[in-house]
């Protein structure tokens, strides 16, 4: 009977020891926002390819709709009860997910926050992002060069994400405004500033169809409008429709910032004058390879100098560069765009 | 004190028979009967107080012919959509999956005309096939299996949403990619001004929508049909009417109207996007409600959800040109709904 129960225990042992040795059984958690948004979609191409790579096995959840907390906690809570060793997350709700963050970090694992930082930024272990603020500043810079004399009295129409002022919008939208010239009030903001190049604001759900109808009102508003400020690409794509139903595409400088490739197609063929990429692939690969080290050594990624996050970049894109902004052209462009 | 003279009480008397009419009909009472008559009455009513109430605040600027046309081109889609949505809630149901049914459709003729290189023809005509195997599938599962609308459509949202995901590879198709390739699926897009206003032929075809379908409801024994089987469907089946037949058969056409809707999109706004449509079912609901359609079947009108998308529309311009915030604008929209359905009740005790 002895013999028998050891030589069971040996046998489940032997099942467990590799577990315990093996790297191909770590387990790292991707939590986006969404799975409709390309930006996220290209994220977890970067997370999946890298894993694969590094013999890690990878756990993908998303939000439902954008701002859904409840689905990231819950993918939180699954993580930690799956043993994982570390937690890649874009923040649906930078507040309202730092309690179960805090619980994961207590369970022993490593939490890096994705493209959006949590707040505050702390709650995590380390932020990898896009300087989004920098990238609204590039186009807004590259506007202004652009128009030259003429960006004294420049019509702008500033088309945002949505009603609730979260940060990425606010860092680019305000980030554009700073480039271009423009007092910002309150940096923190959409909306405040009382210059009168200013057309108005519109939101545009970050869609096609949603740029679109914005551009119309604003068009509406003044139809005098020769500068658009896009939250993105597919904002920008719909503006672009709008001014092409009245004739008027080409005598609007369209920026926007994404870098996504129908985007940067878009710089291409003249339907935007600039755009600011950023890397979603790098910072989801990044990522894993952070949460790889740390189970190995116990070492924690570091931020980038001055900055509350590690930058992972952001690249003007244009056909027309400007004097004294750094860019590349759509051609290179493409040969870094998200696909 | 008795009398005997019967002849002079009864001529003393009222000479009125039993009525339906009370004799003191109040300014309310006569409002109400005549809404409950003419159920396109109120949106209409609203609608114009609205177009009254921006010209005052905004001006000139709202009501000339452009701005007038651009809402007809914003409200366009939630129109087309929301003749798909009348049919549906006609027969006391709903459907959840309007938008995802148009989205998917929109996929599926970007993605047969640009990856596959089809002729534009043929995957316009696989896109509204799509539909109505989409609006089938709903019909399937309310007629055969006996699932209640709401639930059915609300998984199938779910489904098709997924699908057009999946097949899309969240991937847009480019505006210039679908002219150079595919022109056709952007036909709906052509503009034209006639006296300062742009209508496009997506316009032009919500029209035309409006009155095929006004047609074919006030004019046949489809239409009939549709509103008997709404209003009380075993009174229909008493009736002879084959109900779940009526049944399957609105929800395949409001499947190819979604469609047809898809490929307004295109359209509109040149791309194939997997992202757009996700509150269509939700607007398209609230112009049929504000459209002064019962949610509870049986009542209402096409002509009426072309109001209702329309006094939406206005809203939206109206309150954007004024520079109005959208969190406001959105108040309003919402006031709106409320209003609507508590008009829809008190008429209904007409």
């Amino acid at each position: 009977m002895f013999k028998k129960t050891a030589l069971v225990l040996a046998l489940t042992a032997s099942f467990m020891l590799p577990a315990a040795v093996h790297a191909e059984d770590m387990i790292v958690g991707l939590i986006t926002k969404t799975n409709t948004n390309p930006f996220f979609v290209k994220m977890k191409e970067g997370a999946e390819a890298k894993a694969k790579e590094m013999g890690i096995e990878l756990r993908s959840f998303a939000g439902k709709v954008d701002g859904d907390n409840d689905s990231q906690v819950q993918a939180v809570e699954n993580l930690i009860s799956a043993g994982a060793k570390g937690i890649l997350i874009t923040p649906s709700d930078s507040k309202a997910i730092v309690p179960a963050i805090e619980k994961a970090r207590a369970a022993g694992l490593l939490v890096i926050a994705l493209d959006t930082p949590l707040d505050p930024a702390s709650a995590a272990d380390a932020t990898f992002a896009t300087d989004n603020f920098k990238a609204g500043e590039l186009i807004g810079q590259w506007a202004a060069k652009t128009l030259g004399d003429k960006a004294a009295d420049a019509k702008i129409a500033l088309l945002d994400l949505n009603a609730n002022q979260i940060s990425v919008d606010v860092a680019r939208d305000q980030g554009f405004l700073k480039g271009f010239g423009i007092d910002l009030k309150d940096a923190k903001k959409m909306g405040d500033e009382d210059d009168k190049r200013i057309v108005g604001n519109d939101v545009t759900q970050g869609s096609e169809e949603g740029g679109r109808k914005a551009m119309e009102n604003l068009m509406q508003k003044d139809s005098g409008v020769n500068v658009v400020y896009t939250i993105n690409e597919p904002a920008a794509a719909g503006a672009y429709e709008a001014l092409k139903a009245v004739g008027k595409e080409k005598d609007v400088l369209i920026v926007s910032v994404d870098g996504g490739c129908p985007g940067v197609k878009n710089v291409k063929d003249s339907v935007i004058g600039a755009t600011s990429m950023q890397f979603p692939l790098l910072m989801a690969s990044k990522g894993i390879e952070a949460i790889a080290e740390f189970a190995k050594s116990g070492k924690k990624p570091a931020n980038s100098e001055g900055l509350d996050f590690f930058n992972t970049g952001v690249e003007l894109i244009t056909d027309k560069p400007a004097d004294g902004i750094e860019s590349i052209t759509s051609e290179d462009g493409l040969k870094k765009c998200w696909g | 004190m008795a009398t005997d003279n019967f002849e002079a009480v009864a001529a003393s008397a009222g000479g009125s028979v039993a009525s339906f009419e009370p004799e003191h009909v109040t300014l309310g009472e006569r409002i109400q009967r005549f809404l409950h008559n003419y159920p396109t009455a109120a949106p209409a009513f609203v609608l114009l107080m609205a177009v009254t109430f921006f010209y005052a605040i905004i001006g000139g600027k709202f009501l000339d012919p452009f701005n007038l046309s651009l809402v007809f081109q914003q409200v366009t889609i939630i129109g087309m959509i929301g003749v798909a949505q009348t049919l549906v809630i006609l027969t006391a149901g709903i459907d959840l999956s309007v938008g995802a049914i148009m989205v998917l459709c929109s996929v599926v003729m970007g993605r047969t005309a640009i990856h596959l290189g089809l002729p534009a023809e043929l995957a316009l005509l696989l896109g509204l096939t799509a539909g109505a195997v989409c609006g089938a599938i709903n019909g399937f599962l309310i007629t055969r299996l006996r699932l209640p609308p709401f639930i059915t459509t609300l998984g199938t949202w779910s489904i098709f949403f997924a699908l057009n995901l999946w097949y899309s590879e969240s991937e847009t198709i480019r505006s210039q990619d679908i002219a150079a390739n595919a022109p056709l699926l952007q036909f709906m897009g052509i503009s034209f001004e006639i006296f300062g206003a742009r209508f496009t032929t997506g316009t032009l075809a919500l029209f035309a929508l409006f009155a095929g379908m006004w047609y074919a409801l006030n004019h046949t024994p489809w239409g009939r049909h549709v509103y008997a089987t709404g209003d009380d469907p075993q009174a229909a089946q008493l009736a002879g009417i084959n109900t779940e037949r009526v049944l399957l058969s609105v929800y395949i056409v409001a499947g190819v109207i979604c469609a047809f809707a898809a490929w307004t999109l295109i359209g509109r706004i040149g791309s194939v996007s997997p992202q757009a449509g996700q509150s269509a079912n939700l607007d398209s609901i609230t112009a049929v409600v504000i459209g002064g359609t019962s949610l509870f079947g049986g009542r209402g009108a096409i002509v009426g959800t072309l109001l209702g998308a329309l006094v939406v529309g206005v809203f939206r311009n109206g309150l954007a040109l004024a520079g109005v915030d959208v969190l406001w604008q959105e108040f309003s929209i919402g006031l709106l709904i409320i209003v609507a359905v508590a008009v829809d009740q008190w008429i209904r005790r007409a």
